[in-house]
């Protein structure tokens, strides 16, 4: 019998699997796929290292910070700063095609672009940050807000509106068209006030952190181990049944596999049915290049690009992708310690929208096609923003939706989840809990913070 | 554990939920909120801490004992006071 199992070694369950075991619990995490990570894992192919996730850590505060939620998860998994090896971004940028703001993690450059590009909004914009909620202030009643009326009533030319809800939407909003308001100051602290960052050696070096603590601490982890259904008795989850057959049982179960699908898992029909899992996946083109994109003239760190004036945030109604908008990615472009050196490849990465079903849909030889043909559409898009790099392509790949459902088993391979949150992270089902993704946060600082207090409230509390 | 020693397993405690705080001049009389920089998260870690390392238990309707350095030694010596140090 264990104190707790978790579902789902990402960086929720691992998270959360860190606090139960440093607290003496009797835990163990089941994971389906053959390694951790989830929705941020990484893998290997002809040679090289990739990463699936990870375009930037955000959240990121330099060292020596108290505040927010990075130096609280550091305090929270007993980790130190220098053990996460950030490096911060160099300069990104938001792109549209007649203007562009340039931001990096000292919010007066993204004031001083405000005032350059929209110098009639500036007083605006300061007013907008000066009324962000903050992290401890969210309440549900005002989380659900609408975010482009907010706006509206503070920004008076549209087009700043767009500008600022395309990168504010792309690393974290799970709903269509408008986004939670709460949802909203969560991910401008997260990308403007506070920062991007990447490791050098990629988000593997996290996860090996996060794991090498689990482990250390007496925790389990079983790779390989999907779990098939959650047993309940009496409106309590008393174990689960493993995909192999075999059963487990557990004074508490929390999982990080998403709402609709754990509900889907304990046979909860009557919530499935109610709530609606996320519409929103990607595509990602990825490409090794024999140059370093710095020498191409690209020194950005991301760019997120929209090819007109208005900004659409939607599953693509009539194609595979939709290659209006998309986020340009380039790991090298991180000031990495001198110690590091360079990264031993030039590597650009392109994220765009893209439908589950229509991808699901397609036979193998289609699949094959498709993906080579929307990998070359979605590089003639992102091209218009930045140095054409396609002479200097020594290798490429590409994930879909598709690849992300096989890899997460999320629904319609949704990055950021449900469309609504379960925020106190209860069920149905008196024992059983939600973290990760459909708690709330999202993002690798998000789900990590999200393990970590469905962990304290849950699992620890009264044990 | 005499007051004394309680007032150092607290300060143990302190310094690993917060490393990089500087506990040297903690006033025992205010408030810890507002001296260091300490969430609920980091409130909850002192209780939790207590249990791993001492085994005491602090029901939830005794967390408003444990503002201040001497208003928690207070609180923990009837407690703490048969365990050795
Ligand atoms: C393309 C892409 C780019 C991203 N870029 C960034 C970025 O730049 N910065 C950032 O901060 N975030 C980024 N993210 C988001 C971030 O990766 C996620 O928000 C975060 O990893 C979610 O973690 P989680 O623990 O909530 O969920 P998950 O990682 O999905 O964890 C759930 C785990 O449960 C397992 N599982 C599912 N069903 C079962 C079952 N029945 N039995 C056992 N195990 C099961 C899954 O295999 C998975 O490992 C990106 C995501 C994607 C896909």
């Amino acid at each position: 019998m264990y104190d707790s199992i978790i579902i789902g070694a990402g960086m929720s369950g691992l998270a959360a699997g860190i606090r139960s075991a440093y607290y003496d619990q009797k835990v163990c995490i089941l994971e389906r796929h053959n390694t951790i990570g989830g929705l941020n894992s990484f893998y290997r192919l002809r040679g090289r290292n990739y990463d699936v996730g990870l375009h930037a850590v955000t959240n990121f505060t330099p060292r020596g910070t108290r505040r927010g939620p990075f130096a609280r998860l550091l305090r929270q998994l007993r980790l130190t700063w220098d053990e996460f090896g950030l490096s911060p971004q160099l300069m990104s940028s938001i792109s549209f095609p007649n203007v562009e703001l340039a931001f990096d993690n000292n919010i007066d450059l993204l004031r001083s672009e405000v005032a350059r590009a929209f110098p009639n909004q500036i007083d605006n914009f300061e007013k907008l940050m000066d009324s962000l909620i903050d992290y401890d202030d969210l309440e549900q009643s005002h989380f659900e807000m609408s975010t482009r009326e907010r706006l509206s009533e503070v920004i008076t030319d549209p087009l700043l509106i767009e500008m600022i809800l395309c990168p504010v939407m792309w690393y974290g909003n799970p709903r269509e068209h408008d986004m939670d308001y709460g949802q909203f100051c969560i991910m401008f602290r997260a990308l403007f006030l506070e920062g991007l960052a990447r490791p050098f050696d990629g988000v593997r070096l996290i996860l090996r952190k996060l794991v090498r603590k689990f482990r250390e601490l007496g925790g389990e982890l079983k790779l390989r181990t999907g779990v098939q259904q959650i047993k309940i008795d009496n409106g309590r989850a008393v174990g689960v049944i493993l995909d192999c057959g075999d059963e487990m049982s557990a004074k508490n179960i929390l999982s990080s596999v998403g709402a609709v699908e754990t509900f889907r898992l304990c046979d909860d029909d009557d919530t499935t049915h109610v709530h609606k899992t996320g519409q929103l996946s990607f595509i990602e083109a990825i490409s090794t290049l024999d140059t370093y994109p710095s020498e191409l003239g690209h020194d950005k760190t991301i760019i997120f690009f929209n090819d007109s004036d208005k900004f659409h945030w939607q599953r693509p109604l009539e194609d595979l992708c939709d290659v209006r908008t998309g986020v340009i990615c380039t790991p090298n472009n991180y000031c990495y310690d001198t110690a590091d050196g360079k990264l031993p490849d030039g590597i650009m990465r392109i994220t765009a929208l893209a439908d589950f079903n229509r991808w699901k849909n397609l036979n193998k030889d289609d699949y094959g096609r498709q993906k080579k043909i929307w990998f070359n559409k979605v590089v003639d898009s992102a091209t218009q923003f930045a140095p054409d790099y396609r002479e200097h392509t020594i290798d490429t790949d590409m994930f879909t939706p598709q690849t992300i459902h096989r890899f997460t088993s999320h629904d319609n391979g949704a990055v950021y989840g449900a469309t609504r949150k379960w925020f106190d992270g209860t069920t149905n089902f008196k024992n059983l809990f939600l973290c990760g993704t459909d708690q709330g946060f999202v993002g690798i600082v998000g789900s990590i913070i999200s393990g970590i207090s469905m962990a304290n409230h849950h699992l620890l509390r009264g044990n | 554990m005499t007051p004394a020693e309680i007032r150092d397993a607290v300060l143990d405690i302190l310094d690993t939920i917060n490393p990089d705080e500087d506990l040297s001049s903690l006033d025992d009389e205010k408030e810890f909120r507002d001296q260091l920089d300490m969430d609920s998260m980091d409130f909850l870690d002192i209780v939790m801490e207590l249990r791993k390392r001492y085994r005491v238990q602090v029901p939830e309707e005794d967390y408003d004992n444990l503002v201040s350095m001497n208003k928690t030694v207070a609180y923990l010596e009837p407690k703490m006071k048969d365990i050795s140090a």
